[in-house]
């Protein structure tokens, strides 16, 4: 029986903090050159904490699947960073930015752990500043901000709409400089396949070298997890195509409890699949919401005419049009948050009036924007703003410098130019808020063993608001994980480095051969790909955006045939020892297999609705999302069982410092 | 649309390689990837071997997709990655021939994929700010002109895929260095190492048998992020003034 102590330290919220760094053990630094620590990952927490840890003098191993550690799934954050700087005196503070993640996580997060996330917030743009990442900057040289999801102050520092790259770069060089010193040993093209345990505590890794196809075992005194989301468990998101579950898992399956895995963000602004070869959707901006209003066409003889081509949706007549976030949620219009803004373009789908030919699609207008701002500027400019023709000119011109780079990914990839007909978007999963539950020190249940980034069950509790993955991501890697694993290490100062030879390396590698073997060896019809697509579609249709008792049921049954037949019929060309892609999607599908399944056991258990997550038997008589604090204040935490149905621990959530109340939109 | 496809096969680095040919079915919507995905499907469908691409993000960022399309890194379209060249710039009939990055410093591993770690070993030679984690002061205590701040994120956005190295009749890597060179010495917080900088990584890129630039600018037009050969000019003026200054900082 498993305990769960998240060890929060005592005292008032707003010192815990600090009381911990200051009564911390703590590590001297010729103790430090003689511990060792194993970082899995090199986006923005693996490579912050990779480079933090080896600057204090740990020797850091460090491993990424990728051919670089530049090129981790971080690189694609676009929108921007968010810290409590105040530096626009509107009212932000520490607390401020506290409240909003609770809220915004629906009082699904663990209140210590945010606020430490709130105050050490400020000190991540200093540090990304000083390392030269360019945020964009004001006439007076000082650093810019803009407001993002649904907040009321501007807080997030943005680069241009690359924000996570011009970071993770940041990252990646310091990552690189210690490197250069020999205090980080890289391992690129490597993908750890399990964690090895010396007495019940993480001690290394067996990662499979990719270029070779050899299996290596990796020695230290801990290990941390770093390797990102899971959101590719639905085949289609906007990950980057290799994000997957499986070191995390790998890490459940040795004993660490997976939280909240059903806790999956579906962002509402995506460009719509297209065909059934699709290998990712690609994630419009939030932003957009600010100036293009959501429709669909009243009339099913519009739907049906638009879909065929046979009519333009501009030449849809406005009171055709239903605007429909406008008129269900008059307070936010367009600007309600992610998951009301999801659901309501489903709705609209599942009654049949999605407007591309698969039916699942919705249109984000920019017309009015463009004659609005049109007619200011013509306005303001001495033109005559009842003039078309230059009011259209010149609200094109407007939009364009606010929106262009999006526009022009949006018509590299649909052929469609958004200035002139509406841009056509769907939701998409986007970001998971679940993932390896940890304590108060980032370490899971497995002593040693840490998860931080996106791979931890996070901050961000039932949904993360926009602009704080990054905050939390370099939170964890360069001013929570330092401090933190000292308390484990700091007992191992006299252990001496561990030797892979030990038996237990012997017979992990020997397991994960075996397992290599297994997939080789069915040689069956079918190609990874096509698992994992079925796979994705049955988590979608019914572990998605809506999900019920009865479909969650039905969904378990199909993946666990579905797992049956992989095991059975799956073709994975190639060998064990050599570069073979196929197999590595193999494993990785496998792993997700049971991930999935376990996704389904946990939103079957939480019948309340919260967050990203929406059980339609737990919702309001105007269907809007419906919370039940009495009986769902916990993290789920849960250990997997291959041979009967996971076991729930629960850790109860505590709320001090933040009132409980119901989000409302209307 | 019928395509033909010339693809590049090749086992490993010490083996020699050999375009094959596959006749392919492709949709307009499709991008570049998804159209080999389908091919790859194909083959497996055969079982038979998959080429081997690399590619994640899809979407133009992480500069991992790497191929030459035609003769072109990335393909006919400017400012674009391979992961975002979309089938309906093509045609029903037409044949196109797909091979790997070609540079000595970048070695063909399988098939389309080659190691291109010589450009981390050129940032880990200097490509970095020397600051640790909580030496920071505040953020706003170093003020940037919007202007520069500009300058150096455009040179900072390069993704570091290597088409300017592939595209270069000298395989040349001149624009990458020149891009990270630039990036840095434009803000205040990089120049206090600039001449060191500049030094070391250009001494690192010599070393790993980049050729030299004969100002040919093929690098210019092929990269997908538009870094401008102004980097380079910048770079050579900074690495003159490094070697003839006589302390070496
Ligand atoms: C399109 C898009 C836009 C986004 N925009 C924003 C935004 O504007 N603001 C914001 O705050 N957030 C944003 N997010 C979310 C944010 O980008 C991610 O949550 C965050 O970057 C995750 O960082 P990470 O370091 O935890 O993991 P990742 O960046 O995913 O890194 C994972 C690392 O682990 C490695 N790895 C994984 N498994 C293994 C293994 N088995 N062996 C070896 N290595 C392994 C990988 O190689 C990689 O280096 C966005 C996400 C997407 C998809
Ligand atoms: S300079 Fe351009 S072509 Fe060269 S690596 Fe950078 S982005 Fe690619
Ligand atoms: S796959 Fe990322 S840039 Fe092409």
């Amino acid at each position: 029986m498993i305990k769960l102590d998240a060890k929060i330290p005592e005292g008032h919220i707003s010192e815990k903090w600090m009381k911990y760094k200051s009564s911390m053990d703590l590590v001297a630094p010729n103790n430090k050159r003689k511990l060792e620590v194993i970082v899995v990952g090199t986006g923005l927490a693996g490579a912050s904490a990779s480079a933090s840890l080896a600057e204090l003098g740990y020797k850091v191993k460090t491993f990424t699947f990728h051919d670089s550690p530049r090129r981790a799934h971080s690189i694609a954050a676009q929108g921007g960073i968010n810290a409590a700087k105040n530096y626009r005196n509107d009212g932000d503070s520490v607390h401020r930015l506290f409240y909003d993640t609770v809220k915004g996580g629906d009082y699904r997060s663990r209140e210590a752990n945010v606020h430490r996330l709130a105050e050490v917030s400020a000190n991540i743009i200093d540090q990304c500043v000083a390392q030269g990442v360019p945020f964009a900057r004001e006439y007076g040289g000082t650093l810019d901000n803009r407001s993002f999801g649904g907040v009321q102050v501007s807080r997030t520092f943005y680069a241009r709409g690359q924000t996570g790259q011009q970071l993770l770069i940041g990252a990646y060089q310091a990552l690189s400089r210690q490197v250069s010193l020999g205090n980080v040993e890289m391992y690129n093209r490597h993908e750890m396949l399990d964690v090895v345990k010396v007495d019940g505590k993480a001690r290394g890794i067996i990662a499979r070298n990719l270029l070779t196809g050899e299996l290596e075992s990796f020695a230290a005194h801990c290990v941390v997890i770093a390797s990102g989301g899971y959101g590719n468990v639905y085949y289609l998101s906007t990950n980057a195509m290799n994000s997957n579950v499986s070191a995390a898992w790998r890490a459940a399956r040795r004993g660490a409890l997976m939280a909240n895995p059903c806790f999956c963000q579906i962002h509402p602004t995506c460009i719509p699949v297209s065909g059934t070869y699709q290998s990712k959707l690609t994630l419009m901006s939030e932003s957009l919401r600010n100036d293009g209003r959501v429709w669909v066409p009243k009339k099913m003889e519009d739907v049906e005419a638009v879909r065929s081509g046979k009519l333009k949706p501009i030449d849809i007549a406005e009171e055709d049009r239903d605007y429909y976030l406008e008129r269900k949620y008059p307070a936010f219009g367009n600007l309600v948050p992610r998951d009301v803004a999801s659901r309501a373009a489903k709705e609209v789908c599942d009654e049949g009036r999605g407007v591309n030919q698969s039916g699942l699609a919705v249109y984000l207008d920019f017309y009015d924007a463009i004659l609005r701002y049109g007619r200011a500027e013509a306005f303001s400019s001495g033109l005559d703003p009842e003039d078309y023709a230059t009011v259209k000119k010149l609200g094109t011109k407007v939009i364009e410098a606010k929106y262009g780079n999006l526009f022009e990914i949006y018509e590299k990839i649909t052929g469609d130019d958004p200035y002139r007909t509406p841009m056509r978007i769907y939701p998409a999963i986007h970001y998971t808020m679940g993932g390896l539950w940890v304590d108060y020190n980032l370490e899971t249940t497995v002593p040693g063993l840490f998860a931080i980034g996106e791979a931890n069950f996070s901050d961000h509790g039932a949904n993360r608001l926009g602009a704080s993955a990054l905050m939390q991501g370099l939170a964890d890697g360069y001013f929570v994980l330092p401090y933190t694993i000292g308390t484990f290490l700091s007992k191992d100062i006299r252990t001496p480095a561990f030797s892979k030879d030990l038996p237990e390396f012997k017979k992990t590698k020997q397991e994960v051969e075996d397992r290599l073997n297994q997939l080789l060896n069915i040689k069956g019809e079918r190609s990874v790909e096509s698992f994992h697509r079925e796979l994705g579609l049955i988590l979608w249709d019914y572990c998605g955006m809506s999900r019920n008792a009865e479909g969650l049921k039905k969904g378990r049954e199909l993946l666990r045939a579905l797992k049956k037949e992989f095991y059975s019929n799956v073709f994975v060309p190639g060998e064990l020892k050599e570069f073979n892609p196929e197999l590595e999607k193999a494993t990785k599908v496998a792993d997700f297999f049971e991930l999935g399944e376990l996704m389904i056991v946990d939103a079957l258990d939480r019948n309340e609705s919260c967050g990203g997550h929406f059980r339609e038997e737990s919702q309001t008589e105007d269907n809007e999302a419906k919370r039940d604090d009495e009986n769902y204040a916990y993290v789920a935490a849960w250990q997997w069982n291959d041979e009967g149905d996971p076991v729930l621990f629960k850790e109860p959530l505590v709320f001090d410092n933040v009132k409980l109340k119901t989000r409302s939109y209307k | 649309m019928k395509l033909t496809l010339k693809i590049w096969r090749q086992k490993n680095s010490q083996t020699k390689g050999k375009f094959e040919v596959h006749k392919i079915e492709a949709t307009p919507e499709m991008s570049f990837l998804e159209m080999l995905d389908v091919l790859n499907e194909e083959i497996i469908e055969k079982k038979g071997e998959p080429f081997a691409f690399e590619h994640d993000c899809r979407e133009g960022i992480c500069g991992t997709c790497s191929m030459v399309i035609n003769g072109q890194p990335h393909g006919p379209m400017a400012l674009t990655t391979t992961c975002q060249l979309h089938m309906r710039h093509y045609k029903d009939g037409d044949t196109i021939v797909i091979e790997p990055f070609r540079a000595n410093a970048f070695p063909v591993l399988k098939d389309l994929v080659v190691d291109r770690s010589a450009f981390d070993r050129i940032i880990q030679a200097g490509g970095f700010v020397s600051v640790s984690t909580g030496q920071a002061p505040d953020g706003n205590s170093i003020l940037i002109e919007q202007d520069v701040a500009r300058d150096a994120f455009d040179a900072a956005s390069c993704i570091g895929c290597g088409a300017c190295v592939a595209a270069c009749p000298n395989a040349s890597a001149m624009l990458f260095t020149s891009a990270k060179v630039s990036h840095l010495s434009l803000l205040p917080q990089g120049q206090v190492e600039g001449a060191k900088r500049v030094k070391k990584m250009v001494a690192q890129m010599d070393k790993e048998g980049f050729g030299n630039c004969s100002n040919t600018y093929a690098c210019e037009a092929e990269c997908p992020k538009g870094i401008s050969v102004e980097n380079i000019a910048k770079m050579n003026r900074e690495y003159f003034s490094a070697m003839v200054s006589t302390s070496d900082k």
